[in-house]
């Protein structure tokens, strides 16, 4: 897949430019993909910037990591900028929930890259993805289209189309979208096939879709799930636990499960935490905030019922399998 | 005299031996040994975040695993989609509409995942892993539709002790004598096989090295194979011959030099192609060759032509009319010889014969090198300027050379165990095989079946996917291998019926990644036809 490769930097990471012209950094467990467009100058003048910082992002946050899989809340001083972004965009929540800022650390790995991009001349926007963990520079007069579509598992039998596309202008505050739900890498204590949340930034955006799929949830026998220790090890979850199955539900438990999740999400809107939430499970979807609004979603808000209707829709894109987990 | 038990083993007679015993219940995985070792950890070094990894489990990037107290790689299944087939589904429309609007997720997710119709999508072996005990259904049994017919694709990786590569290396440069040993990091990994037209080869890998010598040199074998396998660049030694660096798909290094392009012919064969079109434009050719020079005049082609000698006296040793052996040394001069004038090779011309102004062309098997000259009256020739025709023929001579490459064949045994992964009665695979029933692919790319016994497939590494190859510690070469056919006869040969999934649950359930068919000129394996030796 890689048209040119870097060669490998001492610490493991590696770099690649993909064949359309999108860039892949890797290191571990962090893959990020990076689109830019601008002058071919700018682009080529803001990459090794991000590339150079990149390659200590892991190394620093390895030091870390004892603390960051603690409860966040506590007072411990980060030591490196990314671990401070996560402990920031956690913090808000640890008196109220569970949440370690492991919960934040895809989103703040693309925040801390994306500055190379919007403070470069020349460029006029930039998306850094980190497995679903969206990070945006958008210049003036620009936008990105955002695509949701959900039909992993039934590729080919569906009507195949986004299921939503939101544009995020240049003049909305929205510059972080992320994606969680239980069918990713990282687990999640909810049900829901994924939530996606927009955000000030990727941070935000990466702990409140965590946060609002663990909401998303329903006793019922066909939910399996099992202490995440006894699945991963160093698992910053311990013996809480996750879901490993979902089996299909009744329409009414999709109904409470989803209702849980919207009315958390429509909290952290009002007070100002996000900007806008997707939820959808078993092809059911709740929109809540600036992504149902009439500018955001494109083709303006569609029915619920039209989503009802795409039956066994039953998980959001590739974007979220490949999900940033937690380190 | 004995009379044999006569045991026919075709698919003819499939039908009434559907078989189907109620077997035991079948424990995914095996006990633990012990309480201790279930316990194990291996410690990941792939990266900072140094994993403890428990056995069975993957660590924080799910690339790295401890399978059987083994840090191992676990990579994702590949998924090969194809650009071609029925003309653009909505699908692919839509997806390319929303390239075309730089949509952002949709193109992660593309990449990802894919909004491909199913039967674009091609589940290859490459990362499906294997099942052990083999009695296991295969790691993918994969339902498609070919045509409205319902087909099976069976999906696995093989591990392979039986397999070897084999290289061809586009060179007429000496390598070293056949038979001799190839080491790589002193230890022996295969040896100088049989040279071909234009090309040498090399045979490396295979059992002897695997497992039959030291434990090291089982290493540095299986690290070999799986470099070229994957790609990679290899160095090579070859005892009382050269170094070599070889790379499935790039020009090979001989002793530090790297070879450009094939010779057309040797020069002999260079008289025998061009004779014609010299004729009339020139009165003697030269070819010069490290291995055979060729003097047209003299030359059968020359004879037929009926073109009159022309007195040119060459040095070397003549081995039949019009053809030479050693004009000059071996080297990077002309024709691989180490000459930098050409006129070096000619002795003189012989005055009873030769005739002023009489035309000369001479020129190197690759058409790098050329020179046209006239004799002067005193029969000494002098440097002209090329007439069109004549440099039309060096031109040609040129574009005949292809660029000189190593080229890797992947040659395996699948003939074995691995068999019961598909069927419960591994030869019903192999004859369905043989009568063309089931097409055998690895890594999406066409394989060759040898003929005769056992199932020894030949593959392309260049028509696979990049990084195909694995290995076990044994040290054994894990290959991906698929077997596709159409679900009946997949029923009729014994096949794991029961453990057919559609493409969609792989897609949900499988750690996967797709990417592009990698050979265009590959065809579709579902329900494609075996090539049969």
């Amino acid at each position: 897949m890689a048209a040119a490769v870097v060669a490998p930097h001492p610490s493991g990471a590696a770099c690649a430019m993909l064949q359309d012209g999108r860039w892949h950094f890797q290191h571990g467990p962090i893959d990020l993909v990076i689109g830019v467009d601008g002058s071919s100058d700018a682009v080529h003048a803001a990459i090794p910037g991000a590339w150079q910082r990149f390659t200590q992002i892991l190394p620093e946050l390895a030091g870390e990591l004892a603390w960051l899989r603690r409860p966040a809340g506590q007072g411990t001083q980060a030591q490196c900028r990314v671990a401070a972004r996560m402990l920031a965009a956690c913090r808000p929540y640890a008196a109220q929930v569970f949440v370690t800022p492991m919960a934040a650390v895809a989103g703040s790995v693309a925040d801390e890259l994306i500055g190379f991009f919007s403070a470069q001349a020349g460029i006029e926007r930039a998306y850094i993805n980190n497995g679903g963990d969206i990070a945006l520079h958008i210049g003036p007069d620009r936008a990105y289209r955002i695509g949701l579509f959900s039909d992993l598992g039934r590729v080919g039998h569906l009507p195949p189309g986004l299921d939503g596309a939101f544009e995020i202008t240049a003049g909305m505050p929205v510059r972080g979208v992320a994606t969680s739900g239980w069918r990713g890498r990282s687990f999640s204590m909810g049900i829901a096939d994924s939530v996606t949340v927009l955000a000030a930034d990727a941070a935000q955006a990466d702990v409140a879709a965590t946060l609002v799929a663990n909401q998303v949830f329903v006793d019922h026998a066909a939910v399996r799930r099992a202490p995440a220790d006894t699945l991963k090890d160093d698992t910053d979850l311990g013996s809480r636990l996750v879901t490993v199955d979902v089996g299909p539900l009744p329409r009414a438990a999709i109904d409470q499960a989803l209702g849980f999740g919207a009315a958390y999400a429509q909290r952290l809107c009002d007070d100002g935490s996000i900007h806008g939430a997707v939820l959808m499970l078993q092809g059911s979807v709740r929109i809540v905030g600036i992504a149902c609004g009439p500018d955001a979603l494109e083709s303006g808000p569609r029915p619920l019922t039209q989503f009802k209707a795409m039956e066994g829709r039953t998980s959001l894109s590739g974007m979220q399998r490949q999900k940033e987990s937690h380190v | 005299m004995t009379e044999h038990t006569k045991v026919d083993h075709s698919s003819d007679n499939l039908d009434e031996t559907m078989p189907s015993t109620p077997g035991p219940t079948v424990l995914e995985k095996s006990k633990p040994r012990s309480a201790n070792m279930a316990a194990n950890k291996v410690e990941c070094n792939a990266c900072p975040v140094l994993c403890q990894i428990t056995e069975g489990r993957t660590g924080a990037c799910d690339r790295w695993g401890n399978v059987e107290g083994v840090l191992t790689r676990i990579d994702p299944v590949i998924l090969m989609r194809r650009p071609f087939g029925p003309p653009a589904s909505p699908a692919s429309r839509l997806e390319a509409e929303a390239r075309a609007e730089g949509d952002v997720a949709v193109q992660e997710a593309s990449a990802a995942t894919g909004l491909v119709p199913e039967t674009d999508l091609f589940v290859s072996g490459v990362g499906s892993g294997t099942t052990y005990p083999d009695y296991k259904p295969a790691p993918f049994i994969v339902a498609s539709k070919a045509d409205g017919v319902d087909m099976v694709t069976v999906v696995t990786e093989g591990i392979f002790s039986y397999c070897s590569f084999k290289v061809k290396i586009d060179t007429d440069r000496y390598l070293g004598p056949e038979q001799s040993n190839i080491r790589h990091k002193g230890e022996i990994v295969g040896h100088v096989t049989t040279a071909e037209y234009g090309s040498q080869m090399l045979s490396l890998g295979g059992v002897h090295h695997l497992t039959g010598g030291s434990k090291k040199e089982g290493r540095i074998t299986c690290d070999v194979m799986m470099a070229l396998g994957n790609k990679q660049a290899v160095e090579l030694s070859i005892d009382g011959g050269a170094q070599l660096v070889v790379q499935a798909g790039k020009a090979p290094i001989v002793d530090g030099v790297e070879e450009k392009r094939m010779r057309v012919g040797c020069g002999s064969a260079a008289i025998g192609i061009f004779a014609k079109q010299w004729y009339g434009h020139t009165d003697e050719v030269v070819v010069v060759d490290d291995h055979i020079t060729g003097v047209l005049t003299e030359h059968q082609a020359g004879r037929c032509l009926d073109i009159p000698l022309s007195g040119i006296k060459m040095k070397g040793r003549k081995s039949t009319p019009g053809r030479y052996f050693q004009v000059a040394n071996p080297g990077n001069g002309w024709g691989g010889t180490d000459i930098s004038d050409p006129l070096s090779i000619i002795e003189g011309f012989d005055p009873e014969v030769a005739r002023p102004g009489l035309r000369l062309l001479i020129t190197s098997t690759t058409g790098e090198h050329a020179e046209y000259y006239e004799l002067d009256d005193s029969l000494q020739p002098q440097r002209k300027p090329m007439p069109a025709p004549l440099q039309k023929t060096v031109d040609r001579i040129g574009e005949n050379c292809e660029p000189s490459l190593a080229s890797v064949l992947f040659l395996g045994g699948a003939g074995g165990s691995l068999r019961a992964g598909v069927t419960e009665n591994p030869i019903w695979l192999t004859n369905s095989i043989k009568k063309s029933l089931v097409n055998v692919t690895c890594g999406g790319a066409p394989a060759y079946i040898w003929a005769g016994g056992g199932i020894t497939v030949m593959v392309d590494v260049m028509r696979m996917p990049d990084n195909s190859f694995g290995y076990v510690p044994t040290p054994a070469i894990v290959a991906p291998i698929e077997f596709s056919m159409r679900l009946s006869d997949y029923e009729r040969l014994g096949g794991h019926v029961g453990d057919v999934q559609a493409i969609g649950d792989v897609l949900a359930r499988a750690n996967h990644r797709i990417i592009d068919w990698v050979d265009g000129a590959s065809p579709w394996p579902i329900a494609g036809k075996p090539v049969l030796g």
